[in-house]
């Protein structure tokens, strides 16, 4: 742009500043600014905090002979492997009670249904965690033990099983029981509000009542079902009590899932060794905590990025 | 491949509430048919029972029979989806599957139930259906793009190739032309008149001068009062209902005094 070209701006006009209007916009800045700066002061924190572990000689940490990175590769690993373990059994299973209520059961039945789904979300964790070390660890024994010794040829399943069945499966179920009722009520949310007018193209079409769900609720529910998948997975990750609870650490890494040495998670292992900690052993602990956020960080980041490219193709469609 | 369809005694209902009742009238193949009637006389209702399309509401219900070419749809073991294959419909918004392309929205009904069909028939079956619905010259060159990329009108048209790639035997059309502006509006009505030749066409429109430009014959439907049930009141050739209608209501309808 050459300075010739350029118009003349008119004046700014004076406009009446209403005292509501500005009250509110700064009370919404406030609040905008106030989560900015929780999240940096929790990150400089965390980081500050780290920083004495992580540059820690090799052989200052419990349970391990090598350097932080090492202390830490099982946890994050756990942390991860339990969280999707969960994942994938919680998200078809969710997917499948969110449809039964949103485009099948009848209207008397899915109402109360939803409800129920609601409560489950609000039980308490160390309910889960009492629950899946009472209940469910005995009752998977024999399950564990025939998978052994038929499924053993695949490596999830090698023997020999766990006697007790606090196994990081164990874990892993328990966690997906945790997560069902989040998942089940977000995608229920998205697959009631896809368009009447999409599916009602597909049964003119003699869709099936599947095929119609296939062509008119799946893709848009999409991104949805994602979203909700990614705050499932972010709910696992982080979680604490029912993971301490049912598993007996041990720092290994491994894909075995019915075994009784299993791999502890972050959170978890904050919660067990905190107590008993000092000096260097708290840093590593903070220190595991950041590896944690950054996991969380970039889970979240990807989902975003998956919803977002979706939802863009959607509106250039 | 067009057919004739008879009604006999039908009544409508919702749940307890009854929309629709005692309709007969037959319509016959190669033709277009036009219901007329003011909002929430049941005319659209009515046209849903023929693909039975209604019953997707729930706890809505139909007593009565339709008969296309004999076969009663509402007898016993008839699959609705099977009936839908039938008789195609085209809605009062255009409703193109939005993540799919264009090409694949003509082929969506055709690719149902694993249906596999080879690659040249399928570019075939595209290049004819968009042809029979005035719109191949238009997006020939972008058939990989989105179907919502078009225009109104033109998405209307491509829910009209998506319906006649099936080959029904008849097309239901329920206002498709309220949603666009005159121009698509005159190129659907068109396109009804050619698809005439091959199809039994049955439209409802709000549009009294569309039911007498496109439609052979019309029907009437009015309702006496609010939460009492649609009636047919008169059906009959187009130029004798808007010219020389043989009830009162008939007339004071198509000449607007009320409606």
């Amino acid at each position: 742009m050459t300075a010739p070209t350029e118009a003349p701006r008119p004046a700014a006009v004076d406009t009446v500043e209403r005292r509501g209007d500005k009250t509110f916009s700064r009370l919404a800045v406030g609040a905008g600014t106030a989560i900015l700066i929780a999240l940096a002061a929790v990150a400089i924190f965390l980081v500050a905090q780290s920083l004495p572990a992580i540059v820690a000689p090799a052989g200052s940490f419990r349970g391990t002979e090598g350097d932080f990175w090492q202390y830490v590769a099982p946890l994050a690993f756990g942390t991860v492997w339990a969280a999707a373990l969960a994942l994938i059994m919680a998200v078809p299973i969710a997917v499948g009670i969110a449809l039964f209520i949103s485009h099948y059961a009848p209207r008397k039945l899915a109402q109360p249904l939803g409800y129920i789904i609601d409560l489950l979300a609000a039980v308490p964790s160390v309910v889960y965690g009492l629950w899946g070390i009472t209940v469910l660890a005995p009752a998977t024994v024999p399950l564990y033990e025939w998978l052994a010794e038929n499924a053993g040829w695949f490596p999830l399943f090698a023997g020999p099983a766990s006697g007790t069945g606090r196994t990081v499966l164990t874990v892993a179920i328990v966690l997906a029981v945790m997560v069902l009722p989040i998942i089940t009520a977000l995608t229920r949310e998205v697959f009631v509000q896809t368009p009447t007018l999409n599916q009602e193209a597909a049964y003119a079409l003699g869709a099936t009542w599947w095929e119609m769900v296939r062509m008119a609720v799946f893709p848009y529910a999409r991104s949805g079902i994602i979203s909700a998948s990614m705050l499932g997975l972010g709910r696992a990750l982080g979680e604490t009590m029912a993971v301490a609870m049912v598993l007996s650490p041990s720092a290994i890494i491994s894909f075995a899932v019915i075994q009784s040495e299993n791999p502890s998670t972050i959170a978890a292992n904050i919660a067990l060794n905190f107590p008993e900690s000092a000096g260097i052993q708290v840093n590593a602990l903070i220190a595991t905590g950041l590896v944690l956020f950054v996991i969380t960080l970039i889970v979240n980041s990807l989902a975003r990025y998956i919803v977002n490219r979706h939802e863009r193709s959607l509106e250039s469609r | 491949m067009s057919k004739r369809i008879e009604v006999r005694d039908l009544n409508v209902y919702y749940g307890k509430f009854k929309a629709v009742e005692d309709v007969n009238l037959t319509i016959e193949p190669r033709s277009v048919t036009a219901f007329i009637g003011p909002s929430g006389c049941g005319k659209s209702t009515f046209l849903r029972t023929i693909n039975r399309m209604h019953e997707v509401i729930p706890g809505a219900y139909v007593e009565g029979e339709v008969l296309v070419d004999g076969n009663n749809l509402y007898g016993k073991g008839v699959d609705p989806v099977l009936v839908r294959r039938q008789v195609g419909m085209v809605f009062q918004r255009p409703n193109p599957f939005p993540t799919m392309s264009i090409a694949d929205n003509v082929l969506a009904g055709v690719k149902l139930n694993n249906r596999r069909i080879a690659k040249s028939d399928a570019e075939a079956l595209v290049e004819k259906s968009l042809r029979g619905a005035n719109l191949w010259n238009e997006v020939k060159d972008r058939l990989d793009r989105p179907g919502s990329s078009l225009s109104g009108g033109q998405q209307q048209r491509l829910c009209i190739a998506r319906a006649i790639a099936v080959e029904p035997e008849v097309i239901l059309m329920d206002e498709p032309c309220s949603a666009l502006d005159p121009i698509s509006t005159l190129a659907i009505e068109d396109l009804i008149e050619e698809l005439k030749t091959d199809y039994t066409i049955v439209i409802v429109t709000h549009n009294m001068q569309q039911a007498s430009r496109v439609s052979d014959k019309t029907a009437f439907f009015n309702i006496a009062g609010t939460g009492m049930p649609g009636k047919l009141i008169e059906y009959d050739e187009t130029a004798t209902i808007f010219s020389n209608p043989a009830v009162k209501a008939t007339e004071d309808y198509v000449s607007g005094k009320f409606g």
